[in-house]
């Protein structure tokens, strides 16, 4: 008796969007008469901080600090459509609907801006600070404050835009299957390293390294929480989790924390995470949806492991104790 | 983490003000001090506690409910039926056009699992509710019940949804959904070693940190706020509008900061069936799982079966293969429909294989409806192709790593559902891979590249 150690490796790709295409998402951007910037959506924010990406992508878009955009979403009486949060969907759909509305209302601002300095829209730029400048000559500027109060209180304009974006949806040719469920693919490839007790069939994960490929990390912060997040959710998935431990039999089916298991701090392994950005053709600023597919790959990664560390294969998930050993059992019978 | 930024750089624009920076989110102070407000952080005066009679059977019919001893209660106010339901039999997905309407708000006649909610009782407390639901009399006649999707699927199997007819969903090319590519068979014909092995995984719970519910306001004008923790504002709205048969108008939806969804909180349960007591009491309605109903209740992931069918060359290719795939949907369609088919447009994986054969079946049992969760349709494919690639290199005596970039996808490699692949990366994660794991393969692998010209 022993403990074994063993590695193992899955590599995998994944959609953004709901499949076959179909799930619209609107957004409306506006000004505040001081230059402040509101995002106006119906998208839910689950935690994983859509409102702060919404933000980035606004203030990269018409050219202000973050900190200069608000987002107000989820309320049904102000927001336009969002199908909704799922689907790995949330900033690749919603981030282009606010892009567009985003450009339109830099459009009206930059016009506005172009009556304040006497000079064609065409010939201005944003500083990212705040502030418009004429190209060439940025002495001759005017700050986003100042046009804001112009178009509210001089020029009667309205520094806002409407944004939309719809994927047509894809109907499957019924013999051949021929269809389209998605523009665009985020990758993974993980490695994970295991000891297994083939004494008690109790499985250590001991790391795992993980390396996504997510189109463009918007927020690299944001990104390392859902992704060292997601990794664990799949070890959990390996290993621990499920609501019929004998499946397809009904009992047994944990009711709280103390049944339902899961890993706990002190069962989290060494976390590696590297981040690879092919930019995505629709995706905003490339952006592909990495949100469902991190937590996919260390679950085949941990079961090669365990396989590659005793040498049996456990082809029902979760791959317990009680199912290690009875291979084990198995084998040894053989 | 780290931002390997010398792969694609050529594709990509870096150096902007605002994308690609690491700027704090705006809202995780709140979340951190306990400030956030959540839905559940509603309180109107006069609400009431709405708690569910629950079936005890995995199926049985209902000869008769007695509701007269709860209704005595002290405390209770209202105890609804599904006679009380303007539109009680409804699917969420009739909304893009992925019917038929399947499942009871409330029980009508028949209950299909065990835990389906019968009788919905409302009190000023949530004991009072509770107790009063104990007082519910319901007359079962209990049915023979089928929870293995293989016995489902037999000739003279029970009956587990009459909408149906069938235990599985039908789909528009029949039994399953398709994709034909090649011809698998003359693959096996051509293949120096067959493989084939079956794969199954069991139901998971999303476990999210705040559990689903809502808390419903009437505004006084014949309109009704839900304040809620859907994942999908305006989907539940309609989906509520027609099971009340009211107009949307008449609805207002209110979100928020969510404590964790994972696809847990995209089914219509909770909000149509409290907007239906508050008009009917004209009292604030609140409505909140349990942990224990958040756990056996609220749909997990379906359980899985996936049987794969490889051929191999010793050299490595992959020349043929055949996925089945049978998704467990339990006892209603809720999202497992779509789920089996985006199951069809992800098999093979991420391998350019020229003969493919996929069938996927949405099977109905007698248990929890399963339903969307973080990467349905995909997650347990995935670990039954990687268990399956890990399986057919040692089969041939290849590393498991480098049979992977024998067969990995790139840029304009024709897929099975006939898309052509674009934006592909797979190859440089695995080159990333091999680097961080020091597992080293042959250097004509690390010198691949997804773009076509590149290797």
């Amino acid at each position: 008796m022993a403990i074994r150690r063993g590695r193992g490796v899955a590599a995998i790709n994944y959609p953004t969007g709901m499949n076959l295409g179909g799930d619209p998402t609107q957004a409306l951007v506006h000004s505040t008469p001081t230059g402040n910037f509101m995002v106006t959506l119906s998208s839910v924010d689950l935690g994983q901080g859509m409102k702060q990406i919404m933000a980035q992508i606004c203030a990269e878009t018409i050219g202000v600090p973050t900190d200069r955009v608000i987002v107000d979403t989820a309320d049904t009486d102000t927001g336009p459509h969002c199908m909704g949060t799922f689907a790995s969907r949330g900033t690749h759909r919603a981030g282009n609907a606010v892009i567009q509305a985003a450009r339109e209302a830099r459009q009206v601002m930059l016009e506005v801006a172009a009556e304040e300095l006497e000079v064609n829209a065409s010939d201005l730029e944003t500083d990212g600070q705040g502030n418009i400048l004429v190209k060439g000559a940025p002495q001759k500027s005017i700050s986003i404050f100042d046009v804001a109060l112009s178009a509210h209180f001089k020029r009667g304009r309205s520094i806002s835009g409407r944004g939309m974006f719809l994927i047509p949806r894809s109907y499957p040719e019924k013999e051949t299957g021929a269809m389209k469920p998605s523009t665009c693919y985020a990758h993974a490839c993980t490695v994970a390293e295991v000891e297994v007790d083939d004494e008690t069939g109790e499985v250590t994960v001991l790391n795992v390294k993980n390396v996504f490929e997510i189109g463009r990390a918007l927020n690299p912060k944001m990104v390392e929480q859902q992704l060292v997040g997601g990794s664990w959710m799949g070890i959990s998935h390996a290993l621990y989790e499920t609501t019929e431990p004998y499946y397809p039999n009904r009992d047994h089916g944990g009711t709280d924390f103390n049944q339902y298991l899961m890993p706990g701090p002190g069962d989290l392994a060494e976390t590696e995470i590297i981040v690879l950005e092919r930019p995505s053709a629709d995706g905003p600023f490339g952006a592909k949806g990495p949100g469902e597919m991190c937590a996919n790959p260390q679950i085949p990664a941990v079961a090669n492991a365990v396989f590659d560390a005793v040498g049996v294969r456990i082809d029902t998930l979760p791959i317990t104790p009680e199912r290690i050993l009875r291979a084990l059992k198995a084998q040894a019978a053989g | 983490m780290e931002l390997r930024k010398s792969y694609f750089a050529d594709q990509r624009k870096d150096g902007l003000n605002e994308i690609g920076q690491p700027r704090p989110r705006l809202d995780s102070p709140g979340h951190v001090t306990g400030k956030t407000a959540y839905f559940a952080d509603r309180n109107f005066p006069g609400m009431l506690h709405l708690k569910m009679v629950r079936s005890p059977h995995h199926h049985a019919r209902i000869r008769a409910i007695d509701t007269s001893e709860a209704e005595k209660h002290p405390g209770v106010v209202k105890v609804l039926t599904a006679k009380d339901v303007p539109h009680n039999v409804y699917t969420i997905l009739i909304l893009i056009q992925i019917g038929p309407e399947d499942e009871t708000v409330l029980a009508d006649g028949k209950v299909r699992w065990k835990g389906e909610a019968v009788v919905a009782v409302l009190a000023e407390t949530e004991r009072a509710a509770q107790e009063a639901a104990a007082k519910v009399k319901v007359d079962y006649e209990v049915l023979p019940a089928v929870f293995d999707m293989e016995e489902a699927l037999k000739p003279g199997a029970p009956l587990v949804n009459e909408y149906h007819g069938q235990n599985h969903y039908l789909y528009d090319s029949g039994e399953c959904r398709k994709v034909r590519f090649g011809d698998v068979e003359a693959g096996f014909a051509e293949a120096d070693h067959i493989l084939e092995q079956t794969y199954q995984s069991s139901p998971i719970e999303h476990a999210p940190t705040e559990t689903t519910g809502c808390v419903v306001a009437p505004e006084g004008n014949d309109r009704f706020t839900c304040y809620t923790n859907t994942q999908a504002m305006f989907f539940t709205l309609d989906n509520a509008s027609i099971i009340l048969q009211m107009p949307g108008s008449k609805l207002h939806f209110v979100g928020g900061t969510v404590g964790g969804g994972f696809g847990g909180k995209v089914d219509v349960i909770v909000e149509p069936i409290a907007i239906l007591g508050a008009k009917l009491t004209g009292r604030p309605v609140c409505f909140i799982y349990s942990r224990e109903e958040e756990m056996q209740i609220s749909s997990p992931r379906a359980a899985e079966k996936v049987v794969i069918k490889d051929g191999v060359m010793n050299d490595g290719r992959i020349v043929a293969r055949k996925v089945t795939g049978y998704t467990d949907a339990g006892a209603y369609s809720r999202h497992s429909p779509y789920g089996a088919q985006k199951g069809a447009a992800h098999y093979p994986g991420p391998y350019t294989i020229p003969n493919v054969w996929i069938d996927t079946y949405c099977v109905y049992t007698n248990r929890t409806p399963s339903s969307a969760m973080r990467g349905f349709g995909v997650t347990i494919g995935d670990f039954a192709l990687e268990v399956q690639m890990d399986k057919l290199a040692r089969l041939i005596g290849m590393d498991p790593l480098e049979f992977r970039f024998i067969n990995a996808y790139r840029d304009g490699d024709m897929k099975a559902h006939r898309q052509p692949t674009e934006g592909a990366a797979l190859i440089e994660c695995m080159q990333e891979a091999s680097r961080a794991a020091n597992w080293p393969v042959a250097e004509k692998f690390m010198a691949m590249s997804s773009y076509r010209k590149g290797g």
